[in-house]
């Protein structure tokens, strides 16, 4: 890892009522790598992301996007969430708007791409991910492996710096869950740095460079893939690993 | 295949293979069948049972023959009704106007609410006290303090026409209905929805315009056009302050013969107003239900 990190956290603190939810975070993500937060549910992974993308605000301690400070007051809000794409778990598509512009809407209405390149970019992403066919569809007429990668390729539209996937295959079916993960492996061959929350730990193990294990929203273990999967230090981080391989799900 | 889409009954005609309806099928569809004729049979059958029994009821009441004379008049309904319809004119120029009136006023009140922010403090409570205000206070109070009280007024430049006057009481007890239809819709929106749009760089207020109000209003296109109906009728209501309307020129000839038929006239003359305007909504509410969902059987 070389190179001024894309994102970068330092001792961020969130809190929802009187409960923590992150506590004392730290991370650094280098440009053209994959991170993977690993954890239980509730254990602080979704609220990491969104504080990164500035959906929620952090009470204490900084973030900084490429070296520049994203959790100062005075920064662009909305520029900052420019250069971040975001894929959420539920897709959360527009209803109201064909597949084709649910994917222009931002090159457009945000970046001003007039209309026909910004649907040329569109239809040829969509055919690089298998939905040629699909640009006129409306989201709620496609199932739900198609709809997840429209969401990606509704993020990667506006060519952002850095994308964020928050359980992207948790809400599909387990044969539409291979579908979506390729699309992932393509980004990462092509380059693109990626930060994801995710239950898949053979896919974690396999396409992550970076591991950190949360709990209690706290980052206990932060390591190389080989290092967390094959040979943890904490004991908790072995503990939940085990419960996984239990599971059947490494 | 052999049988036509006709033939086969319900079901669509399936792709081109081989396909022959088996006798199970067939049976069941004239059954169906069967069992839909005898409905329709049920039906027709107990409608007419209804309507004899009521007209029987009305026509054997004992004051029958005088409600008759003074509320089913042919004589007065022939001199009525031209004179209605003349007026009914003035009531569709009212609902097209303070229609459109309505539904911009209602957006920008409704808006107003969702703002965030200190700057929009005032905008928020203007907005809040003005829906609850105009919610409360009756039309018809409305009305008269309106069209009665600014002529009163007697200020230079200010309109003292009635169907003016008329049609801004309306369109503000209208717009705080119509506000609170369109804030029901904003909120309805799933936050998921506004989070995904500021996650693509788009601003509040861009989030707001592409995404939470197109949603918002398509949800609420039945409880408008419900709104619209009401407001059809109630534009009678500028009546009076003097206006000519349907139900005015109503009056002016009741009050001339003494004969009630007129009432009746300009009552079914809205109701033949109306029911165009409530289908529309069905067929609206029905078309939007068949692009949301995915069939079903229920």
């Amino acid at each position: 890892m070389s190179g001024t990190p894309v994102l970068r956290m330092e001792s961020v603190r969130k809190t929802f009522g009187g409960s923590v939810v992150l506590r004392d975070v730290a991370l650094e993500v280098a440009p053209h790598t994959v991170t993977a937060l690993i954890g239980a549910s509730g254990s602080g992974k979704s609220t990491l992301l969104r504080c990164a993308n500035l959906l929620e605000e952090i009470d204490d301690g900084a973030i900084w996007l490429d070296d520049e400070e994203i959790t100062d007051p005075r920064a662009d809000q909305d520029a900052v969430r420019r250069r971040i794409g975001v894929v959420f778990q539920a897709y959360n598509l527009f209803p109201h708007m064909s597949v084709l512009d649910n994917i222009t809407l931002a090159p457009r209405r945000v970046h001003g791409v007039p209309r026909a390149e910004a649907e040329a970019r569109a239809r040829e992403l969509l055919e690089r991910l298998g939905l040629g066919g699909k640009a006129g569809e409306y989201p709620d007429r496609l199932s739900g492996g198609q709809q997840q990668r429209v969401a990606i390729v509704r993020a990667l539209a506006v060519r952002p710096r850095l994308l964020l996937l928050d359980e992207i295959t948790a809400a599909l079916d387990p044969e539409l869950v291979g579908e979506v993960l390729t699309v992932v492996r393509d980004l990462k061959d092509e380059g693109m740095t990626m930060v994801l929350a995710t239950h898949e730990m053979a896919f974690a193990r396999e396409v992550a460079d970076q591991v950190c294990f949360l709990e209690g929203g706290v980052v206990l273990e932060r390591g190389t893939a080989e290092q967390v999967f094959g040979d943890p230090r904490q004991e908790r981080t072995r503990r939940f690993l085990r419960r996984i391989v239990e599971a059947g799900r490494l | 295949m052999t049988l036509g889409k006709e033939e086969l009954g319900s079901g669509e005609r399936d792709a081109a293979d081989d396909y022959v309806p088996s006798q199970r099928r067939r049976d069941r569809e004239r059954y169906k069948r069967a069992r839909a004729r005898r409905a329709t049979a049920i039906g027709a059958l107990s409608t007419l049972v209804t309507a004899v029994v009521l007209y029987l009821v009305v026509v054997s009441a004992p004051g029958w023959p005088r409600t008759k004379e003074t509320f089913f008049d042919p004589g007065y309904a022939r001199e009525a009704l031209p004179k209605v319809l003349e007026g009914l004119w003035l009531n569709v120029r009212l609902l097209l106007i303070c229609g459109a009136a309505v539904l911009v006023l209602g957006m920008l009140i409704a808006v107003a609410r969702t703002l965030r922010g200190p700057v929009f403090f005032p905008l928020r409570f203007l907005a809040a006290a003005y829906t609850d205000f105009f919610r409360g206070l009756p039309l018809i109070i409305n009305l008269m303090i309106v069209v009665l009280g600014v002529p009163a007024l007697r200020l230079q430049g200010v309109t003292v026409d009635p169907v003016l006057l008329g049609g801004t009481a309306l369109t503000l007890t209208y717009s705080a209905y119509v506000a609170e239809v369109f804030r029901a819709g904003i909120e309805s929106v799933h936050p998921s929805q506004r989070a995904a749009a500021r996650s693509l760089g788009l601003s509040n207020r861009q989030a707001l315009r592409y995404v939470v109000l197109p949603q918002a209003v398509r949800r609420q296109v039945p409880p408008l056009l419900n709104d619209l109906v009401s407001l059809q009728k109630d534009t009678g209501l500028v009546s009076i302050g003097g206006a000519v309307d349907a139900v005015r020129a109503a009056d002016i000839i009741v009050g001339r013969s003494l004969n009630y038929t007129p009432y009746i006239v300009a009552g079914l003359v809205f109701v033949a107003l109306t029911i165009p305007m409530t289908r529309f909504t069905d067929w609206v509410t029905a078309r939007m239900d068949r692009r949301q969902a995915q069939g079903g059987a229920i």
